[in-house]
């Protein structure tokens, strides 16, 4: 039961989802429709997390429950030129791009695949796989984990369907770009499924951005199926306008001899909750998962993570960011969890935060759950200030207070921009750092 | 060019800076010397401006100018220059990036171009051969994991890019080697003019043999005891401080 929530607002969203569901002419009678069916009404049980949801302690989703929301069909994909995102275009990469949540083929480039890489809007693969292990949604993430995945698999509809054959190595990044434009008050709820075959290579990166400074809620769900042997790097971007809520789920399951490396950067959104969740299912798998976030103003940035390692030799590194200035909150809850099978574990968390104003917080709870005695899992978190010792070395030799400041800012952000791998997402991100850095502060 | 009157300065209610006269001519080399905790980095750290010290009394004009009225990067940027005793780590920010920063902020406070990157390179390379530094430091973050000569040898790299007019070299010596310590001097002798100064502190007489100081002032519990000329660099390795610790103060 929804209880002490705004039983209008959720019911405002069933009734967009009936409007949604007329028009998907033809499809209502599919596998994935009764899946989204189910997912609707397990939201409109359900609702919202609260705060009083022990994963939603720090991060109260009020400004989202109270919104009435409106998802965008087909034909309300607003036109957008080349030049308009060029901005956020990797040169030379395969890209999808979507338009408030709908795919737009025109500006997405995926000529030239090598044989066997599938590269496609979701919708089109779902409607020929037969079993609901071919559709692989919902694999990894469970509608009923929480309200929001119940939102995204209840919208089931655009989003990538990414494939890498046994042994390919991509020598081009995917990049899956979204742009919300003229998206006040939309619902978006892309889904992607990427599944990196028996020792295949590649990249992927997801670009959450805004033309506007629209209000609106992106609530992404992303599975990674990273096969044995596979080597996968997924970076996401995530810049939307200053008044967008921005929630995303990602689960990454990992086979054999795998090497999976995640990098989450939150540079936009008023209210942003990542959670990135690996599981490391077999032997001889090392999974990075890194995250920098810049808060200002009143922007709240929650990262949540799990590391499961379930089995044996397994290695986990976890370095965490946030520059917080303003008003803004940041949560980070990192949870690792070792099975008692997963002997020789080696798990390392980190989670370091820079305060740049006395009103900016963050909560902070690394959570080990340790069930295997041969273990090696250490974790630390600090919270501080830029050095004093530090910005005077620098203005003793010439450098302004603000630049001092911007430049020790930006070398705490350093060591994490520096693990995407992706040299143009790497330049982009760097630079839109840069030009968020302004006399020692943090502007949005 | 650097002229200290009656100088006082405390940290926590703590006076560690007694009333220090001290005045530098263009052209000259002063060395400062004196035990463990007498103040001789106070002294260095006040005129660069850090303001953990407070400045109780006293004066010091800089070229007639009133150094307490400027930041520590207007007094850089007007040609003062601290080699640090510690110097400083600074993660992820490459010693190049520094540099360039550094030395475009006082060409532009003097009214000059920046340099691109290319001018700037031939700028560095130029005067990594003065000090002979190894070109793997110039783009590893600055300080950051070198060896402690490597740490004093990149801070008369700094000193020689940016060519202040007034040094002051905080026991640049110690932690360096025989052979280092050699070039360093050699370096910082190359850079000499008679429009620029030098001060250098220094526990060691072995560093004055190679960069001959005019004067030479002892520092003892935050004052000036003794001023000489070079000799008495020779006179304190032989006899220590203890002779000078009831001496009354002298003013250079
Ligand atoms: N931030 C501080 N807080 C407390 N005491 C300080 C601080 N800075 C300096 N002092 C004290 O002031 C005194 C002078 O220190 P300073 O570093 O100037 O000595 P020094 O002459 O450079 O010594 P050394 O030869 O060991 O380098 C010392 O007793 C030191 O402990
Ligand atoms: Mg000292």
């Amino acid at each position: 039961m929804v209880i002490n929530q705004d039983m209008e607002a959720v019911n405002a969203i069933v009734r967009e989802f009936h409007r949604f569901e007329k028009s998907l002419n033809g499809e209502s009678a599919s596998a994935t429709h009764e899946h989204r069916q189910r997912a609707i009404s397990h939201f409109a049980q359900t609702g919202f997390p609260t705060t009083r949801n022990e994963e939603w302690r720090f991060t109260n989703v009020q400004p989202i429950a109270k919104t009435r929301f409106c998802v965008p069909l087909d034909a309300a994909a607003p036109a957008i030129t080349e030049q308009e995102i060029q901005p956020y275009v990797l040169e030379n990469s395969i890209r999808l791009t979507f338009v408030n949540g709908l795919h737009v083929p025109a500006l997405s480039c995926v000529s030239g695949l090598p044989s066997g890489v599938i590269v496609r809007n979701l919708r089109e693969v779902l409607v020929q796989k037969e079993t609901a292990d071919e559709r692989r949604v919902g694999a990894l993430v469970d509608f009923q984990e929480n309200g929001f995945t119940a939102l995204n698999t209840a919208f089931v509809r655009d989003g990538a369907w990414i494939e890498i054959p046994d042994g390919v190595t991509l020598d081009r990044p995917i990049h899956l770009l979204y742009i919300a434009h003229k998206a006040d008050g939309m619902l978006l709820t892309p889904r992607n499924i990427v599944v990196g075959g028996p020792n295949s290579r590649l990249a992927i990166v997801e670009s959450f951005v805004a033309l506007n400074n629209d209000a609106y809620l992106t609530n992404a769900v992303t599975e990674i199926f990273v096969d044995d042997g596979a080597t996968v790097e997924h970076d996401k971007m995530q810049k939307e306008s200053p008044k967008a809520f921005h929630v995303s789920t990602t689960h990454i399951r990992q086979r054999q001899r795998t090497t999976l490396v995640s990098n989450v950067i939150n540079l936009g959104g008023v209210l942003v909750r990542n959670s990135t969740t690996c599981t490391l299912t077999a032997e001889h798998s090392e999974a990075t998962l890194n995250g920098l976030s810049l808060g200002t103003s009143n922007q709240l940035i929650d990262n949540h993570t799990t590391i499961d390692h379930a089995k044996p030799n397994c290695i986990s590194h976890e370095m965490y960011k946030s520059i917080l200035d303003g008003n803004s909150r940041g949560v980070f809850n990192g949870k690792i969890f070792v099975r008692k099978d997963a002997q020789k574990t080696d798990a390392k968390q980190t989670n370091k935060t820079l305060l740049l104003s006395d009103n900016a917080t963050i909560d902070t709870k690394p959570q080990l759950e340790i069930f295997a005695d041969d273990v090696k899992c250490t974790h630390g978190a600090t919270v501080g200030q830029l050095d004093d010792e530090q910005v005077f070395y620098l203005r003793s030799r010439g450098i302004g207070n603000a630049e001092a400041r911007d430049i020790l800012t930006f070398a705490f952000a350093r060591d994490v921009v520096d693990r995407v791998h992706v040299d143009e997402l790497r330049n982009q991100i760097e630079s839109l750092v840069h030009s968020k850095l302004h006399h020692g502060r943090l502007v949005s | 060019m650097l002229e200290i009157r009656d100088l006082h300065a405390s940290v926590n209610t703590n006076e560690i800076l007694n009333g220090i006269n001290l005045s530098v001519n263009a052209g000259e080399v002063h060395a400062i010397m004196g035990p463990n905790g007498s103040g001789k980095s106070t002294l260095a750290q006040v005129l660069a401006g850090r303001n953990s010290y407070e400045v109780t009394s006293g004066q010091v004009l800089f070229d007639g100018k009133n150094l307490f009225e400027m930041e520590p990067e207007e007094r850089a940027r007007e040609g003062l220059f601290l080699a640090f005793q510690y110097p400083v780590e600074i993660p992820g920010v490459s010693n190049t990036y520094f540099l360039k920063s550094a030395l475009n902020a006082i060409r532009k406070h003097k009214g000059l171009d920046e340099l691109d990157a290319v001018d700037f390179l031939k700028l560095v390379k130029q005067k990594m051969k003065l000090v002979e530094m190894d070109e793997s430091l110039l783009n590893r973050p600055v300080n950051e994991g070198f060896s402690g000569g490597e740490k004093k040898r990149n801070e008369i790299f700094h000193m020689a890019v940016l060519d202040p007019r007034l040094s002051i070299l905080d026991e640049t010596d110690s932690g360096l080697d025989i052979d280092a310590l050699r070039v360093v001097a050699d370096g910082i002798n190359k850079l000499k003019r008679k429009e620029n100064a030098t001060i250098v502190v220094t526990h060691y007489q072995r560093l004055l043999n190679y960069i001959v100081p005019d004067v030479v002032h002892v520092l003892v519990d935050g004052q000036i005891v003794k001023s000489g000329g070079k000799d008495l660099a020779l006179e304190l390795e032989a006899k220590g401080y203890d002779w000078l610790k009831s001496s009354s103060p002298v003013s250079a």
